[in-house]
């Protein structure tokens, strides 16, 4: 058989909603024998940050940054109909009722299924965040050049 | 249809019901034949595509009471 198609997701925002369309195409490009690559650059980043941890980052501006920007799967929320977390609580509330997985039970089934999790260097110093500012599923940080050329190896590369 | 194994899926919705398949269908020996039982009409699109992208054969879609029955053969390893 020929070389595995893949799949490369650039994951750039952070709301629930994107969050989860990502994971879920993730999820089944890697059922169809894709190889699977997701980079996490700018407010991305947050999904796959550790839940409650203290991120340990250098310097005032990107301490009082990181104590903003909250991250974690606990922490992520719709991009519409937020509305101070009641909409994302009763979105989460519906997804359960339908038994779909959560956004944390996906992002573990996601790294089961051999989907890589990569995140951007050059944001993650900007921003401040440590290699175990993020959870255990998540590889090695790598740059944009590595993203292009797994992008030019891609079949299927999507911005979300 | 007559197959060797089957999982239910009732209540699922997409990706999860091509998750379980692509779980089980390692299981099953080349030549063997899946069912799914499911109720989210996605599939009925859904499995011939997963099955034209992994090369394995979709047989046929049945529904009836709004369960659709999905029969896979496994074609490769």
């Amino acid at each position: 058989m020929s070389a595995k198609e893949k799949l490369t997701i650039v994951v750039f925002s952070d709301n629930l909603d994107k969050a989860l369309a990502a994971f879920m195409l993730a999820t089944t490009g890697a059922t169809m024998d894709m190889e699977v690559e997701m980079f996490f650059t700018f407010w991305g980043l947050n999904i796959i940050k550790k839940n409650n941890t203290k991120i340990k980052s250098r310097g005032i501006k990107r301490k009082l940054f990181n104590l903003i920007n909250r991250g974690g799967t606990d922490h992520i929320k719709l991009s519409k109909f937020n509305m101070l977390g009641v909409g994302t609580w009763m979105m989460k509330k519906l997804m359960k009722e339908i038994n779909m997985p959560s956004l944390d039970e996906m992002i573990v089934m996601s790294h089961q299924m051999g989907v890589k999790l990569t995140p951007c260097t050059t944001t993650c110093a900007l921003m401040g965040l440590p290699e175990d500012a993020f959870r255990s599923e998540v590889s090695e940080m790598a740059g944009a050049a590595y993203f292009l050329n797994e992008a030019k190896e891609s079949q299927v590369t999507l911005f979300i | 249809m007559k197959a060797d194994e089957s999982i239910d899926c009732v209540g699922l919705y997409c990706p999860m019901p091509i998750v379980k398949t692509a779980e089980k269908i390692k299981q099953l020996k080349t030549g063997e034949i899946l069912e799914i039982v499911a109720d989210d009409k996605g599939i009925k699109a859904d499995m011939p595509a997963w099955c034209k992208a992994t090369g394995h054969e979709c047989l046929g879609v049945e529904e009836s009471k709004g369960e659709i029955k999905v029969y896979v053969k496994k074609v490769h390893e």
